[in-house]
C-alpha cells in the first residue's frame, strides 16, 4: 500500500475534481461538493481513482457524510495511513 | 387536426461540418464529407462546444445532439429562455443504437480490470434515451421527453412523434431530432458481416455501381412550434412540418419489402396528414442508402406514389454527401430538406452517374438544382426506413 502526505492527496483530489468539471479556483478544504457541482457519481469515480493510486477501497457507505473537499482528503489520508 | 406546426429552428452536426448551413451549403455545391470510407464529423470538438462536465458525462452521440439542439434553440430565439411554459415543450431525440462507444470501452475495462473498475457514468453514457434527457435538462424542457429506437428511421419517428404532440395539444412546441455516433469497431464489423456496408467505401445512392452504405455520424435537431402561437410572438418561420406517416413492412428483419408497399403507405399517410396529394410534391429527400435493395425498393415505391409525374420530380439522397447516419439520418435529412426548400434548391445525389435499368427517376446528379416557383409554398417528403421494417415519412413545406 502506498503512503502519501496530506498535500499529495489534496493535489490528487483537486486534479480529479477539475477533471470532473469543477472550477479549480473554487476548490478548497471547506468547499462543499454541492457548491462545486460534484455529485454522487463523481464521488464513486473519485473512490475508483483513490483505489487505483493508493490501494484503498472506499465504499459508498464510507462516503456517506463526506460533503466537503477537506473531509474527502482527510478520509483518504486516514485510510492510507 | 386544426393545430399545425412550424419550424423555427434547425441545427446539425454532420460530416460536412458543425451547423445546418454548412450541411446545406456544401451538399448543394456537390461536396462530400466522406473520407476513407467513413462519414466522420472531423470538425466536431465536444470540449470546445460544451463545457467539460457536460462533455465527459455524455457519450459522443449525446454530445452531438446537445450541440445540434443548442443551434436550433438559438435560431428559434429561445437563447434567453423559452417564450412559452417549459411544461408545454416536448423533447424527443431518436437514435439507432445509443452509446455503443461507451459499451465497447467499458466492456474492455470489465474484461481487463474487473467489474469494480467500470465507470459509474456507464449507464447514463450508454442508454439510448440519454440524448433526449440531456437536451431536456440543458434547456429545462419539462413536457414529454423520451427517445425513439427504430434503427435508421429513429430520427424521423422522433420528429413525427413531436409533430403529433403539437397537433394533438399535448405540447405547444417540441425539440425533436436524431443522433448517432457508432463509428466503432464492433458496429463496423457487424454491419460489414451482414453485407450492408460498402466494401469500396463509396456512397452512391441509386447509381448502378452502388455496393452498400457508408456509415456516418452526426445529429440533427428541429424546433417546432404551434403555428398561431409562433406567429403571435413574431417568430421567424423557416418552414412547416406538415405531415407524418409511419408503417411497418412485417416482411424481413433487414431487407425491405421489394415492391416498397410499406413505404408507399407511409408516404401516402404523411401526405394525407399534411392535407396534400402526390401531385403537390416538388422534391423528394430519399432514404437512398446506396444499398442495392433499398434504392431499388424505394424507387419502385416512389414510382407508385408519384405516378405519371415520377420522372419529373427531383429526388436526391443526403447520404451521397455524408453517408448513412443511422438513427440521426432522418433528422439531419429533415434539417437539410427544410433549408433546401427555404432556398428553393434540390441538392444533388453526389456522385450519381450510371443509371441502372429500372431505376428511372431523376436523381439530381452533380449539383443542386433550382426548384421552380409555382406560386405556392414548395412541398417535399423525406423518407426514412429502418432495419426491422420501419417506415417513417415526413412532409415538409416552405414557409
Amino acid at each position: 500500500m502506498a503512503t502519501a502526505t496530506r498535500d499529495q492527496v489534496a493535489t490528487r483530489v483537486e486534479d480529479a475534481l477539475v477533471e470532473f468539471g469543477a472550477d479549480r479556483d473554487a476548490i478548497a478544504d471547506d468547499a462543499t461538493f454541492e457548491a462545486l457541482d460534484i455529485d454522487s457519481l463523481d464521488l464513486v469515480e473519485l473512490a475508483q481513482i483513490v483505489e487505483d493510486d493508493y490501494g484503498v477501497a472506499l465504499t459508498t457507505k464510507d462516503l456517506e457524510g463526506i460533503d466537503t473537499v477537506g473531509k474527502a482528503i482527510d478520509l483518504v489520508v486516514e485510510r492510507v495511513g | 387536426m386544426s393545430r399545425r406546426a412550424v419550424i423555427t429552428g434547425v441545427g446539425a452536426v454532420s460530416p460536412l461540418g458543425v451547423g445546418a448551413d454548412a450541411l446545406v451549403d456544401r451538399w448543394s455545391a456537390g461536396e462530400c464529407g466522406i473520407a476513407d470510407g467513413l462519414g466522420r464529423c472531423t470538425e466536431f470538438d465536444p470540449v470546445e462546444l460544451l463545457d467539460r462536465k457536460v462533455a465527459r458525462r455524455s457519450d459522443r452521440f449525446t454530445q452531438m445532439a446537445l450541440v445540434a439542439a443548442d443551434e436550433a434553440i438559438a435560431q428559434a430565439g429561445w437563447g434567453g429562455g423559452a417564450p412559452l411554459p417549459v411544461e408545454r415543450i416536448g423533447c424527443v431525440i431518436g437514435t439507432g443504437i445509443g452509446g455503443i462507444g461507451t459499451i465497447e470501452d467499458q466492456h474492455d475495462v470489465l474484461r481487463d480490470r474487473g467489474p469494480e473498475k467500470v465507470t459509474p457514468l456507464g449507464i447514463p453514457l450508454l442508454m439510448a434515451n440519454a440524448a433526449a434527457g440531456a437536451v431536456a435538462m440543458r434547456h429545462g424542457l419539462k413536457g414529454q421527453c423520451f427517445g425513439t429506437v427504430s434503427a435508421c428511421a429513429a430520427g424521423a419517428h422522433a420528429i413525427g412523434t413531436g409533430l403529433r404532440m403539437v397537433q394533438y395539444g399535448d405540447a405547444d412546441a417540441a425539440v425533436i431530432g436524431g443522433t448517432e455516433s457508432a463509428l466503432t469497431a464492433l458496429a463496423d464489423a457487424a454491419f460489414a458481416a451482414m453485407g450492408a456496408t460498402s466494401p469500396t467505401g463509396i456512397s452512391r445512392p441509386f447509381d448502378a455501381r452502388r455496393d452498400g452504405f457508408v456509415m456516418g455520424e452526426g445529429a440533427g435537431v428541429l424546433v417546432i412550434e404551434e403555428e398561431e402561437a409562433a406567429r403571435a410572438r413574431g417568430a421567424e418561420i423557416l418552414g412547416r412540418l406538415s405531415g407524418y406517416g409511419a408503417t411497418a413492412d412485417a416482411h424481413h428483419i433487414t431487407a425491405p419489402e421489394p415492391s416498397g408497399e410499406g413505404a408507399v403507405r407511409a408516404m401516402r399517410a404523411a401526405l394525407a396528414d399534411a392535407g396534400r396529394s402526390a401531385a403537390d410534391i416538388d422534391y423528394v429527400n430519399a432514404h437512398g442508402t446506396s444499398t442495392p435493395l433499398n434504392d431499388r425498393a424505394e424507387s419502385a415505391a416512389l414510382e407508385t406514389v408519384l405516378g405519371e409525374r415520377a420522372g419529373e420530380i427531383p429526388i436526391s439522397s443526403t447520404k451521397s454527401a455524408i453517408g448513412h447516419l443511422l438513427g440521426a439520418a432522418g433528422a439531419v435529412e429533415a434539417v437539410a430538406t427544410t433549408l433546401a426548400l427555404a432556398r428553393r434548391i434540390a441538392p444533388p445525389t453526389v456522385g450519381w452517374s450510371e443509371r441502372e435499368e429500372g431505376l428511372d427517376l431523376d436523381y439530381v446528379p452533380d449539383l443542386g438544382r433550382r426548384l421552380a416557383s409555382n406560386g405556392r409554398p414548395l412541398v417535399a417528403i423525406s423518407n426514412s426506413f429502418g432495419f426491422g421494417g420501419h417506415n417513417a415519412v415526413l412532409c415538409l413545406e416552405a414557409a
